[in-house]
C-alpha cells in the first residue's frame, strides 16, 4: 500500500496502481475516457488531469494525467484545484467542438459516459463557432450501429477490438481531427466479441443494432440479474425488458467470471425470447387450445397411470426444473436427455472435477495462466468468452518482462511492445484451424485420436509413469516433448479441453497432462456445451438411450420431456420411433421445435428471462438467474408446471425446490448459497427491478385499463417488479441496474468494486460447489492413430459460435450470422472426389442410403478422412459423431 | 586537415555534387571509426562523446554521451538498436538534408561509431520520404561502406558486426518525434508512445534503442578523430562544437552555414544571410524552426546556445532561423504554421487533435474579419491548454510557441483585423 494525500485527505491506495484507478477505487469522482480497467492506460484523452505537488510547501504543483501517473508513497495531489478543474472543463470543450447535439435522438443518451463526464466537468457553454467535421458511417453487420460523428477519438474501440480481442478488421484510419474508427470498407465486423464495443465506447458511436429495433431508454428498462443461456461458461448478464418484450442484454460485471465482456452470441442471442415461434399457451397435438386446468389434469392422469411415466431432463433447464421432474417421475424414471457420447464425457468431467485433485479455474484465474495447452477445442466457438481470457493469458510473459523493466502493467502500449519478445506459450491441438491460432506458440491438427495421443505423449514426457502411446510419429514425439518442456517451466500452467471432439480419450489425456504437471498451481478446465450441462451431469441420471429402450420394451407409456429437442440428441429414426411408441408425450418448452411437434400435450415454459433457476457452469460455479419480467399467463417456469401437479404445498415455492435439490445431492449442497431467497429484504423492502427514473408506470397500460394495475408480485425471489425499494445497501452482485449518482453508464461499476477491475464489494455472484480433491489413476486407454479409409469419411461436428447453440439460432441477428451450409474437406480428399469448393456432394451411410446433399468447402487444415460439419446447425439432420459415411460428387447440369 | 573549423561541412563543396567515399576518406573519413574500433572500448567511446559535451541537434539538446551511457549494457546478448532520425520535416529547417545529400558517409561513420558505443548490431536510418536525392546517395554510400568492410560482419576485421537499413518514411511530421518514429518503423500508426518507458529501456520492438538526430551523429566521427579538446575548442559560447545554422525569409542571402556554437544571431542574419532584402525591415524571427517562439530585433545579440536562447524566451531548436519582415503579416504567418501543425497532428490526444483545428478556425475567422476581441483570449487560453505537459507529446506545445509569442509581440496585428473588420486590405 502507498499512503497518498488527495485534497488534504490521507488515503491508502494499492502500490503500483495509477492515480486514476486509485482515485476511482476510493470512490472519488474523476472524469476519464480512454482508460479502461481491462485495457489499461493510453494517455490519449487527457481528461483525468489532476495537480501533483512536489511537497507540502509546493502550492502551485503541476498538471499530470492521473491515468499515466503511478502512485507513490507521500504523493500529494488535488482533484479539485482550480487549474485542474479548468483544464478538464476545457478538454471537454475541445471534445465537444465536433460532437453533435443529438443526445435526444442518440441511443446512448441516458447511459452515456460522455454525458456524465461533461456534466461532471461543468462544461455547459459552447464557444466554438466553426463547422463540425462529419464522417460517413458504415454498415457493420447485424449487431452494431455506427455513428462516427459522435466519436471523441478515445481509441478504446480499437484498443479493445484489436489489442485485447485480437480482431483486425476495425482500425483507426485517417489522422488529426479526421481520425476514423471503422473498417476499410462496409461489412460485418468479424470479431466474435464485437458487441462489447457497445459498452466499451464511451458515447454513441457503436450501439446495439438489435436494441435499436425495439429501443427503450436505460431508465425505462426493467432488469434483473441473469446468467447467459448460450454456453456453459455462465457469463453474467443484465437483460432489459419493456412492455413485456426483452429488449437487450448487456454485460453484468462478475470479477471471477466474465469481467467486463461478453461474446456476441451471449449479447445478441436473447431475441429468441421474443420469437413468434414462442409457445404461449398449452396446446394439444393438433395445436388446439386446452385450458391450464385441463392441461394440469392431463398431466396428473398421466402420472397416475399404471405404468410409470418417465421424465427426460435437459442441460438447458435449471437444476430446480430438472429436480422437480425427477421428483415427479421418481429417480428410477429420470433420464438426462443428453446425446450418448456427451453423457459419457460429462460424467467423466464431473468425476475429474470432483476427484481429480486439480483446480478448475474461473475465467479470471484462466487469465493468470502462464502456459496453456488446449486439447481438442476451438474455444472461440465452443466457449467463446474463454477464448478472450486465454488471449489475455498469452500476455503474462510480457507482463513479467515489463516488471523487470519497471514498466507497470497498466502502461498498456509499453507492455504490448514487449509481446514480440515475450509471449506465454499457448499450444493448440485441434481438429482444424482455430480462431486463437494467432497467439499460439505451436499448433497441431489431427483427428480426436491423434490429439489424445499427443496429450498422452505430453503427459508421459512430463512424468515417465504416465502411459505413453505406442508408435507415435517422430514429429508428434518431438512436439510432445517441446510442449512438455514448456509446460514444465510454467508456474501456473493450464490445460483446456472439453466435449467438442466427442472423445473420451481427449478428456482423459488432458487429465493425464494436468496430473503429470509438476506445478502446484496448475489448472484444468473443460468446456461444456450448454448452460447447465455440468449441473445436470452432477445431478446424474440415466441415459437417453435407456429411455428409448424403456418405452420400446413397453415398460413405460408416457413421457414428460423438459425443455429438450430430442432430435438434437439422437438419430431421427430413434426419436421418431420413441415418440410414436410412447402413448402420451408431454413436452415443456418455450419455443417450437421438432420435438414439440410430436407432443400430445405442450406446456408453454418461460425462458430464462421470465423465470428463475440455478445453473452450474463449467467451472463448477452455481449461479442463480431471476425473472426479468413476469411470464404472461399461462406461460410458466417449467418448475412451476411440474410442482403444480404435485398438489403438495411444500413445493409451492422455488426456494423449497432449491433446498431439496441441495440436500438430495451433496455436490449441490452449496446451491442454496448461490443467491438469497425470497425473504431477503433491504430495509424492509425487496430489491426493485425498475430504476428510480422508470417512466410511464401509471400510463403504460392505460390503453387496456385506465386505473393503474397493482405491480405483479414476486413471491419467489428477492426482487420486486417495481421502482420502490432501496438499492443503496444491496450487495452489488444483486443489483439489477448498475447506477450511481452522476454515473449513468455501465462505468458506474467502479463504484461497486473493491478496486477498479477487481471483485465486486461483498463478493461476486455465484458459489463454487466443490474443490477438486484426491487424485485419480493414470488413464491408459490410448487409442490407435486415426487412419483414413479410402472412400470413407468420418463425421466430425465442429462447434460454431453462431450455428451450434439451439436457442440463439432463433434470434434474427444471430440467424444472419449463420455459417454457410456446407461440409469441410481436406484438399486431398476433395481432389480424390474431384470436388472444388462450392461443388455439391451427396452424403450416404455405409449402406448407401442418401443422407443429404450439401456443398463442399475446402479446409486445408482439416485432416484427411474427416468430414467437418457445423455442429448443431439445423440444416443438418442429427448425424452421429464419428459415424462413417460415403461421399459422392454430384455432377451438376451445365458443368463439364 | 583542411577546414578544421568546419568539420561537418568540410567535404561540402560547390564544385562537386557530393562527397564520394574517396572524397570522404581523403579528408580523414573513417579514421574516427578506425580509432574507436582499434583502440577504444564501447564505454570509452561513450565517455569521449560525453566529455566532448555533444548535445543533440534535433532540437531538445539532450547530452548525446549521457544518452548512450544510459543504455543497459549488462546483458551482452541483448539486442539493441540505433536509429538515425533523418525525418527532417520542421518548416524552415533544411540542415540535415544538406548533410545527407552531400556527405552521406559522414552520417554512416557516425552511426557505426554510435552503434559500436552501445553495441548495437542493427541500425536504421529513418529518412523523410521526400528526400529522394538523399535516399539515392545513402543507398549508394551504404553499398560502398559494406564493400569496404565498414559495415557488415567484422567491421574493419574486428569482432563488431553491424548492418544499417535505410527506411524511407511514408511521410508525417510526427514521425520526427522519436517514439512515433519507432512506431512507424515497426509498421504501426505513427503515434508517439508514452514515456516512461524511454526508448533506451524499451524502444524499437521493445528493445533498448538510441535515436539520434542526423547532425548529432555527424559530429561523432570528428570527436573521435580529432579529440575532445579540439572539439571543445570549436565553440564560442557555452555549448560545444559547431552547428549548422540557417536563415530563410526575406534576407539577402538565405542559406545554411556551419558556425561555432555560441555565434550571435545578429552575425547569422546580418553577415551570413547578408541582412534584410532592400525595402524590408526585420520584424522578428523564429530562432530554431516553426515550433519556437518569436524573438524580436532587440534579441539579435542573443548567442546561439541552448540556455541563452531559452533565457531570451525561445528555443534554439534546430538552429534554422525563419525571418519575419515588416511587410509580412505575422498573423497570416502564424496561421500558415498552425495549419501545418493542425494537419500534422497524429490525432492521438484531445488538446492537440481538437485544439489545433480550433486555433486555425479562430485565426481564419479573425483574418476574414469575423473575429471578436474575446477570440484573442480564447487563443491565449488554447496556447496554455496545449502547453507542455498537457499534451501527449511535444507537437502541440511546439505549435503554440509561435502563436503565444505572436500574441505577445504582435497583438496589435491581431486586433487590427478585429477592429477594422473587413476594411483591412489583405497584406502582401
Amino acid at each position: 500500500m502507498a499512503r497518498i494525500e488527495i485534497d488534504g485527505q490521507t488515503y491508502d491506495v494499492l502500490d503500483g496502481s495509477n492515480l486514476l484507478s486509485a482515485c476511482l477505487s476510493l470512490g472519488l469522482d474523476l472524469p476519464y475516457f480512454c482508460w479502461h480497467p481491462a485495457l489499461g492506460s493510453a494517455g490519449a484523452c487527457r481528461q483525468c488531469a489532476v495537480i501533483q505537488y512536489k511537497n507540502a510547501e509546493d502550492k502551485c504543483g503541476r498538471l499530470v494525467m492521473a491515468c499515466m501517473t503511478p502512485v507513490a508513497d507521500a504523493m500529494r495531489i488535488s482533484i479539485v484545484a482550480e487549474q485542474a478543474r479548468q483544464f478538464r472543463n476545457d478538454n471537454i470543450e475541445l471534445l465537444m467542438t465536433n460532437h453533435p447535439h443529438d443526445c435526444p435522438v442518440c441511443e446512448e443518451g441516458g447511459e452515456c459516459h460522455l454525458q456524465d463526464m461533461t456534466v461532471m466537468t461543468g462544461h455547459t457553454f459552447r464557444r466554438y463557432r466553426g463547422q463540425k467535421r462529419t464522417h460517413n458511417n458504415q454498415n457493420l453487420g447485424p449487431f452494431i450501429n455506427h455513428e462516427m460523428n459522435r466519436c471523441i477519438a478515445c481509441y478504446r474501440c480499437v484498443r479493445f477490438y484489436d489489442d485485447y480481442a485480437g480482431g483486425n478488421d476495425l482500425q483507426v484510419l485517417g489522422v488529426h481531427n479526421n481520425v476514423y474508427f471503422g473498417r476499410f470498407e462496409d461489412g460485418t465486423l468479424e470479431s466474435e466479441f464485437s458487441g462489447n464495443l457497445v459498452e466499451v465506447c464511451p458515447t454513441g458511436v457503436f450501439t446495439d443494432k438489435t436494441f435499436s429495433a425495439h429501443y427503450a431508454r436505460k431508465w425505462d428498462l426493467q432488469t434483473a440479474p441473469s446468467v447467459c443461456a448460450h454456453c456453459g461458461l455462465g457469463c453474467n448478464t443484465a437483460p432489459g425488458e419493456r412492455y413485456g418484450e426483452l429488449r437487450r442484454v448487456i454485460n453484468r460485471y462478475n470479477g471471477e467470471v466474465n469481467g467486463y465482456f461478453l461474446c456476441d452470441r451471449g449479447r445478441f442471442g436473447y431475441d429468441f425470447v421474443n420469437s413468434p415461434e414462442r409457445l404461449r399457451k398449452p396446446l394439444l397435438n393438433d395445436y388446439s387450445d386446452i385450458t391450464v386446468n385441463a392441461a394440469e389434469n392431463h398431466l396428473r392422469q398421466l402420472l397416475e397411470a399404471d405404468k410409470p411415466a418417465i421424465g427426460i431432463g435437459s442441460p438447458r433447464a435449471s437444476l430446480e426444473a430438472n429436480f422437480a421432474l425427477r421428483m415427479l417421475v421418481g429417480e428410477e424414471n429420470f433420464f438426462l436427455g443428453l446425446e450418448d457420447t456427451e453423457h459419457t464425457l460429462l460424467n467423466t468431467i464431473v468425476e475429474l472435477m470432483r476427484n481429480g485433485g486439480i483446480h478448475s479455474p474461473s475465467l479470471q484465474e484462466v487469465e493468470q495462466a502462464d502456459a496453456v495447452l488446449i486439447l481438442g477445442e476451438d474455444v472461440t466457438h465452443s466457449a467463446p468468452r474463454l477464448a478472450l481470457s486465454l488471449r489475455q493469458a498469452a500476455r503474462n510473459a510480457a507482463f513479467d518482462m515489463a516488471r523487470t523493466l519497471h514498466i507497470l502493467p497498466w502502461q498498456d502500449a509499453a507492455v504490448r511492445a514487449l509481446e514480440n519478445q515475450a509471449q506465454s506459450p499457448v499450444f493448440i491441438a485441434s481438429i482444424c484451424a482455430t480462431r486463437l491460432d494467432d497467439v499460439a506458440a505451436n499448433t497441431y491438427r489431427g483427428s480426436a485420436e491423434d490429439i489424445a495421443r499427443l496429450g498422452f505423449a505430453i503427459a508421459h514426457c512430463l512424468d515417465g509413469s504416465a502411459p505413453a502411446p505406442i508408435d507415435l510419429g517422430d514429429t508428434e514425439q518431438a512436439l510432445a516433448s517441446a510442449i512438455a518442456d514448456s509446460l514444465k517451466q510454467a508456474k501456473r500452467p493450464l490445460i483446456v479441453s472439453g466435449t467438442s471432439c466427442a472423445s473420451l480419450a481427449v478428456i482423459q489425456a488432458a487429465y493425464n497432462v494436468a496430473r503429470a504437471l509438476p506445478s502446484t498451481d496448475k489448472q484444468l478446465t473443460f468446456t461444456v456445451p450448454e448452460c447447465n450441462s455440468l449441473g445436470l451431469a452432477i445431478m446424474g441420471g440415466r441415459r437417453l438411450q435407456q429411455a428409448f429402450e424403456r418405452v420400446g420394451n413397453g415398460l413405460a407409456e408416457s413421457v414428460i420431456i423438459l425443455e429438450n429437442d430430442l432430435y438434437r440428441r439422437a438419430p431421427v429414426q430413434n426419436v421418431d420411433l420413441f415418440l410414436e411408441t410412447a402413448a402420451d408425450v408431454v413436452v415443456l418448452d418455450s419455443l417450437k421445435n421438432k420435438t414439440t411437434e410430436q407432443a400430445d400435450l405442450l406446456l408453454p415454459a418461460a425462458t430464462f428471462a421470465e423465470s428463475e433457476g440455478t445453473w452450474v457452469n463449467n467451472e463448477g460455479r452455481a449461479q442463480r438467474y431471476f425473472p426479468v419480467y413476469p411470464a404472461t399467463e399461462p406461460v410458466r417456469g417449467s418448475w412451476k408446471w411440474l410442482t403444480e401437479v404435485m398438489d403438495d404445498p411444500q413445493w409451492q415455492h422455488h426456494n423449497a425446490l432449491t433446498a431439496a435439490c441441495a440436500s438430495a445431492f451433496p455436490d449441490l449442497a452449496a446451491i442454496v448459497n448461490s443467491a438469497p431467497g425470497p425473504d431477503y429484504t433491504v430495509k424492509g423492502s425487496k430489491i426493485p427491478r425498475q430504476p428510480h427514473r422508470y417512466s410511464g408506470r401509471t400510463a403504460m397500460h392505460a390503453d387496456i385499463k385506465v386505473s393503474e394495475p397493482g405491480q405483479p408480485l414476486d413471491p419467489e425471489t428477492p426482487f420486486a417488479f417495481s421502482m420502490e425499494g432501496n438499492t443503496a445497501q444491496v450487495p452489488p452482485a444483486l443489483l439489477p441496474v448498475i447506477w450511481a449518482p452522476g454515473w449513468n453508464s455501465n462505468q458506474a461499476i467502479n463504484k461497486f468494486q473493491q478496486e477498479t477491475g477487481g471483485h465486486l464489494r461483498d463478493g461476486d455472484a455465484g458459489v463454487r460447489l466443490f474443490e477438486a480433491a484426491g487424485t485419480l489413476e493414470w488413464f491408459g486407454d490410448i487409442p490407435q492413430s486415426f487412419k483414413p479409409e479410402p472412400g470413407r469419411w468420418r463425421i466430425m461436428p465442429l462447434p460454431h459460435i453462431f450455428g451450434s447453440e439451439e436457442l440463439s439460432l432463433q434470434s434474427p441477428s444471430i440467424a444472419e450470422r449463420l455459417p454457410a451450409f456446407c461440409v469441410l474437406l481436406n484438399p486431398l480428399d476433395a481432389e480424390a472426389l474431384e470436388a472444388d469448393s462450392g461443388d455439391q456432394v451427396e452424403i450416404s451411410d455405409l449402406a448407401g442410403d442418401s443422407i443429404l446433399k450439401v456443398p463442399v468447402q475446402i479446409e486445408k487444415t482439416l485432416p484427411c478422412g474427416l468430414l467437418g460439419i457445423t455442429a448443431g446447425l439445423p440444416a443438418f439432420p442429427f448425424m452421429k459423431t464419428w459415424a462413417q459415411v460415403i461421399l459422392k460428387k454430384i455432377k451438376q447440369e451445365g458443368r463439364l | 586537415m583542411e577546414k578544421m573549423d568546419k568539420p561537418l561541412t568540410k567535404n561540402i563543396r560547390p564544385d562537386r555534387p557530393f562527397a564520394t567515399l574517396a572524397d570522404y576518406e581523403s579528408t580523414g573519413g573513417y579514421q574516427g571509426l578506425r580509432k574507436a574500433i582499434a583502440e577504444l572500448q564501447p564505454k570509452d567511446v561513450q565517455q569521449w562523446v560525453k566529455d566532448a559535451d555533444l548535445r543533440g541537434r534535433g532540437g531538445a539538446g539532450f547530452g548525446t554521451g549521457l544518452k548512450w551511457s544510459l543504455v543497459p549494457m549488462d546483458n551482452i546478448s541483448q539486442t539493441r538498436y540505433l536509429v538515425a532520425n533523418a525525418d527532417e520535416m520542421e518548416p524552415g529547417t533544411f540542415k540535415d538534408r544538406m548533410l545527407l545529400e552531400q556527405d552521406p558517409h559522414q552520417l554512416i561513420e557516425g552511426m557505426i561509431i554510435a552503434a559500436y558505443a552501445i553495441q548495437a548490431h542493427m541500425a536504421y536510418i529513418f529518412l523523410r520520404g521526400e528526400y529522394h536525392l538523399a535516399k539515392l546517395r545513402l543507398e549508394n554510400a551504404l553499398l560502398e561502406a559494406r564493400s569496404k568492410g565498414y559495415l557488415g560482419e567484422h567491421v574493419l576485421n574486428s569482432d563488431f558486426n553491424l548492418d544499417i537499413v535505410l527506411h524511407t518514411s511514408a511521410g508525417r511530421y510526427i514521425c520526427g518525434e522519436e517514439t512515433a518514429l519507432l512506431n512507424a518503423l515497426e509498421g504501426k500508426r505513427a503515434t508517439p508512445r508514452a514515456k516512461p518507458p524511454f526508448p533506451l529501456v524499451s524502444g524499437l520492438w521493445g528493445k533498448p534503442t538510441v535515436v539520434n538526430n542526423v547532425e548529432t551523429l555527424c559530429n561523432v566521427p570528428h570527436i573521435l578523430h580529432y579529440g575532445v579538446e579540439w572539439y571543445q575548442g570549436l565553440a564560442r559560447g557555452v555549448d560545444k562544437g559547431t552547428k549548422l545554422f540557417g536563415a530563410s525569409g526575406r534576407v539577402k542571402n538565405p542559406g545554411l552555414w556551419e558556425l561555432p556554437m555560441g555565434t550571435p544571431i545578429r552575425e547569422i542574419i546580418e553577415q551570413h544571410a547578408g541582412g534584410m532584402r532592400d525595402g524590408y525591415k526585420l520584424r522578428g524571427f523564429l530562432p530554431g524552426g516553426a515550433s519556437t517562439d518569436f524573438l524580436l530585433p532587440e534579441h539579435l545579440d542573443v548567442v546561439m546556445d541552448y540556455e541563452a536562447v531559452a533565457k531570451a524566451g525561445s528555443r534554439m531548436g534546430t538552429g534554422t532561423l525563419i525571418v519575419l519582415d515588416d511587410k509580412t503579416c505575422p498573423v497570416q504567418m502564424v496561421l500558415n504554421l498552425e495549419q501545418f501543425f493542425a494537419q500534422e497532428s497524429c490525432g492521438w490526444c484531445t488538446p492537440c487533435r481538437d485544439g489545433l483545428p480550433w486555433t486555425v478556425t479562430l485565426m481564419k475567422d479573425i483574418i476574414a474579419g469575423k473575429g471578436r476581441m474575446e477570440d484573442l483570449d480564447t487563443l491565449a487560453g488554447l496556447t496554455r491548454m496545449l502547453g507542455p505537459g498537457n499534451t501527449f507529446c511535444a507537437l502541440a506545445p511546439g505549435a503554440m510557441e509561435p502563436l503565444q509569442s505572436a500574441l505577445k509581440y504582435f497583438r496589435a496585428d491581431f486586433e487590427r483585423y478585429i477592429t477594422a473588420n473587413n476594411t483591412i486590405k489583405e497584406p502582401v
